[in-house]
């Protein structure tokens, strides 16, 4: 594995306006098949990266380099500061700690309860008291609204209430980063806002930075340009975001492993590049 | 065809390099913490209590069908009455451990193979890597345990469901005494025979645990990957048992007789 040198902004240890991810020049391979070519991007503490492209355009990849899951052949990739892809699967686990991924089609744990997957990790990797934990995931799944499917089998869920169930699991342990990869392909268009809205909710409410994967463009100009507020009453709305706002989301479109695009909602959708017209009529 | 031939080698190898790094992985994951204890608690009753009636069906009717068939052949000698010797001799030292190995096989190396499989083709394999889970510890570990330590209970029970199998078909249908038969067993039997039946049973509980695990992480290709998987860890575990005891077998016999 070839090291690189890493640019200023992106050499700096995890602190005050540091990005909290960090990929520098990086490249991989399956044999003659090159997935990226040479990826760099960087993304900043309570922002959203949107990584769009076509099937097999490295989306997921990147994702599984960023928590560590593959490795790179060349270049940097950094966590909070971290070298994730020169760490060793035993130093890589406490980088995961404050490192959320939800998989395509969930990835739940078939022989567990939505109780026993939402707090799999507080249950199996901490010391942390049962009755704490217990509160922890009812708290999440109610956050979710998936409070009356506590005690259910993952089999016994809708595609949307598996999504969602993932996506409480990996917010379960308040991890500041979260990996959405592809969380509303093969949803219909009414369950995959309510995957978007809480993807928006833990966003605004939580501070969670996050990069999402998808080439479904409906919502990922939906998470752009929307925003949560929490109401006086208490009440969470969804409503059109702020400019300054959908500027905090980016969009990246990846094309043979290379980046073609990076800017804002409104630069893309005003893009003048056939790819990416071709890509968003 | 030099090619293809350098093609086959350069795969083998590489299965041969994952399997040995899986075995280092899981011996680490044996010595050091976290050790997910109730997982092990867990594959020991789902291997050993749930094989049991498989164990007791195929040693009983073996114990039964060797007494028939020798009580056929020792008659031509008039040794009808040391029948028991040789179903004694043939279960403890051979069939026992064998037909365990690869009942096992068939039951959890498919069982094993195919479920772990199924983790990898879904993501949830690297959604535990993703937890901070090593999967080696936690899926590995307490199945390669409970393959190790079980199959040798699970043998010794098979050993004596298939003497007492032969026992009524010696008594009922030979017509030899209870007391012939069994004291006839227990002139036959050597201490270095049953050390060979128990020894035997932990190296294959060992090689077919721990090829299923290697089969089932390496699976890839959706479901029929996990097919495909099922299918080579029954076979490469029923070859691997076979081939395990030939070798055991002629080590013990060297260091021991």
């Amino acid at each position: 594995m070839a090291t690189q040198t890493l640019s200023p902004a992106q050499s700096r240890p995890a602190g005050p306006g540091a990005p909290v991810i960090a990929l520098d020049h990086v490249k991989l391979a399956f044999d003659e098949k090159v997935v990226l070519a040479d990826m760099s991007f960087a993304l900043m503490k309570g922002r959203t990266k949107i990584i769009l492209g076509a099937s097999g355009s490295g989306k997921s990849i990147t994702l599984k380099i960023i928590t560590g899951l593959l490795r790179p052949d060349a270049g940097a990739v950094l966590v909070n500061g971290h070298r994730v892809d020169q760490l060793s699967e035993r130093d890589l686990m406490p980088v995961r700690g404050d490192l959320g991924m939800i998989f395509q089609e969930g990835a739940l744990f078939d022989s567990l309860t939505v109780r026993e997957n939402v707090g799999y990790k507080l249950y199996e990797e901490t010391d942390m008291p049962l009755d704490q934990i217990d509160r922890r995931v009812e708290e999440v799944l109610g956050f979710m609204g998936l409070a009356e499917h506590i005690d259910k089998a993952p089999s016994a869920l809708s595609g949307g209430q598996r999504r969602r169930v993932a996506i409480a699991r990996a917010m379960a342990f308040k991890p500041q980063i979260l990996l959405y990869d592809e969380a509303t392909t093969g949803l219909d268009p009414i369950t995959a806002t309510t995957v978007d809205d809480e993807v928006i909710k833990l966003r605004d409410l939580e501070g969670v930075s996050s990069i999402l994967v998808t080439h479904q463009l409906r919502d990922a100009f939906y998470v752009a340009r929307n925003m949560a507020v929490r109401k006086p009453d208490g009440v969470v709305a969804i409503v059109p975001a702020t400019p300054e706002k959908v500027d905090e989301s980016e969009f990246i479109m990846l094309k043979d492993g290379l980046i073609c695009f990076e800017g804002n909602a409104e630069e893309l959708q005003h893009s003048t590049d056939p790819y990416l017209k071709t890509f968003l009529s | 065809m030099i090619p293809l031939f350098q093609t086959w080698l350069k795969r083998a190898a590489l299965e041969m390099q994952e399997y040995v790094r899986l075995l280092g992985a899981a011996f680490r994951g044996v010595v050091t913490p976290p050790i997910y204890y109730h997982d092990i608690v867990e594959q020991f009753d789902a291997i050993g209590v749930g094989s049991m009636t498989v164990v007791l069906l195929t040693g009983f009717f073996t114990g039964a069908v060797l007494a028939l068939q020798s009580g056929l052949t020792l008659d031509q000698f008039g040794a009808r009455p040391v029948v028991g010797r040789l179903v004694s001799a043939s279960m403890v030292k051979e069939l026992g451990p064998v037909l365990t190995g690869l009942m096992l096989t068939g039951r959890i190396g498919s069982g094993i193979a195919a479920e772990l499989g199924s983790m990898v083709v879904t993501d949830q394999i690297n959604a535990l890597r993703a937890l901070g889970t090593d999967p080696v510890r936690k899926l590995v570990v307490p199945r390669m345990l409970a393959g190790i330590f079980m199959a040798p209970i699970l043998t010794i029970i098979s050993d004596f469901v298939g003497i007492v199998g032969g026992w009524l078909v010696a008594r009922y249908q030979l017509q030899v005494a209870t007391g012939l038969y069994w004291s006839s067993i227990t002139q036959a039997l050597y201490i270095q025979d049953v050390w060979m039946g128990i020894i035997k049973p932990f190296v294959l509980g060992f090689v077919i645990v721990s090829v299923a695990c290697h089969v089932g992480l390496r699976t890839s290709g959706g479901t029929q990957g996990v097919g495909k998987a099922t299918t080579v860890a029954v076979v490469a575990g029923s070859v691997a048992v076979i081939a395990a005891d030939f070798f055991i077998t002629r080590l013990l016999i060297s260091v021991m007789y």
